[in-house]
């Protein structure tokens, strides 16, 4: 199935919720509210004509300019992605479903962005929405375990973070 | 002459009970298995048949650090490894060695400006007494190490002169969780000549 009849699908079962959508990309995607975002996985999962029974991986883009020279010449404003790469092995084809966050929730830096997690629809994305949380800093809302997967318990920040600043010291090491 | 120092006749040699006890020392280093990264592999290979670490008595990888003189710390140590690191090295019997194997293990390597999980050089958490460089360093380079290691071996004044205590800080360490007794080098050195008197045996 290709992506416009894919698309078809989505925009006649959700109408103007579908936010955006990309064809002529290489993963042709389409935007979501995060709000929505369990309800349309069901939907990809479950539907007869999708099937999209593996997610292949999610992805944290993190859209930021820390140099303020620069940032007038990025072409973004600052927000976050999180990008869910999605594959049918019934059916043969593959999707990708976006939401556009802000970096930091309620702009009060240090309050992480929320995204439902869809944990409970593919048992894959556990460990990846523990990533995204690790290295971008995304909260998942109704994750199983959500702790930080890669680094250390106790770590501070999110390091994928374009503004991440590192560490001087980690327990008494120096870090640089 | 060596460390021999007179042969008599057959099978009868005398020579002074430092350099026997340092020749069966640095004659079976056995290292700990230790690989943390790609330079393990290359460590596996030194123990294999075409390099056979084995030729120079350093053949027989321990899976436990009780059981090791020599720590080949090859590959890259992150933070969260950093304090296992320690005490595994804490944990080998005296006297213990240690080789950094690799740029990683020498000075953080690649990782050094954008690595933000990994020690910049294991000398930050450990003594260090072979810098092993390369990326990974070729078999014939960590045999040279072991070398490198058997020459401070051979040197050791053990019996004569006494553990030598300078390198029981890490050279350049920032390594400031440590207990009060250890906290700067002249109360280590301090530690350290208490405990050795206190496990010296009776003077009869």
């Amino acid at each position: 199935m290709t992506a416009q009849e894919i698309v078809a699908i989505l925009k006649e079962r959700f109408g103007p919720r579908i936010k955006a959508e990309k064809l002529d990309a290489i993963d042709p995607y389409v935007v979501i509210e995060p709000a929505d975002l369990v309800e349309v996985c069901r939907f990809l999962r479950d539907d007869p004509r999708l099937q999209f029974d593996m997610l292949n991986c999610i992805s944290g883009v993190d859209y930021c300019e820390p140099d303020p020279a620069k940032a007038a010449k990025a072409g973004f404003e600052p927000h976050l992605e999180v990008v869910y790469h999605l594959s049918s092995f019934v059916k043969r084809h593959r999707f990708v479903v976006k939401l556009i966050l802000p970096r930091w929730k309620d702009n009060k830096p240090g309050q992480l962005p929320e995204v439902p997690s869809v944990a409970s629809i593919w048992r894959a994305a556990d460990w990846h929405e523990r990533e995204t949380y690790d290295l971008v800093g995304v909260w998942f809302t109704g994750h199983p375990d959500l702790r930080r997967i890669l680094l250390a318990d106790d770590w501070e920040g999110h390091p994928l973070r374009k503004d991440y600043v590192f560490p001087l010291e980690y327990h008494g090491i120096r870090g640089r | 002459m060596g460390w021999l120092e007179g042969r008599f006749e057959e099978g009868v040699i005398t020579t002074t009970l430092e350099q026997a006890i340092n020749w069966a020392r640095e004659s079976s280093m056995w290292p700990m298995t230790f690989g943390l990264a790609c330079c393990a592999i290359e460590m596996m290979a030194t123990g294999a048949s075409r390099y056979d670490i084995d030729r120079f008595g350093a053949g027989a990888f321990r899976a436990t650090p009780r059981q090791a003189d020599l720590m080949i710390v090859a590959g890259t140590v992150n933070y969260k490894m950093a304090s296992r690191v320690r005490r595994l090295y804490n944990q080998m019997p005296e006297p213990k060695f240690v080789i950094a194997m690799g740029a990683c293990t020498c000075g953080g390597g690649p990782y050094y400006k954008y690595g933000y999980n990994v020690v910049k050089g294991v000398d930050l958490i450990v003594p260090v007494d072979v810098y092993v460089a390369g990326c990974p360093p070729r078999p014939e380079a960590l045999l040279e190490g072991l070398m490198r290691i058997q020459d401070k071996v051979r040197a050791m004044k053990y019996l004569t002169k006494g553990q030598p205590l300078e390198n029981l800080i890490p050279a350049r360490s920032g390594y400031v969780k440590l207990p009060p007794e250890l906290e700067t080098p002249e109360k280590a050195n301090e530690f350290a000549k208490r405990n050795k008197e206190r496990a010296a045996p009776a003077k009869a």
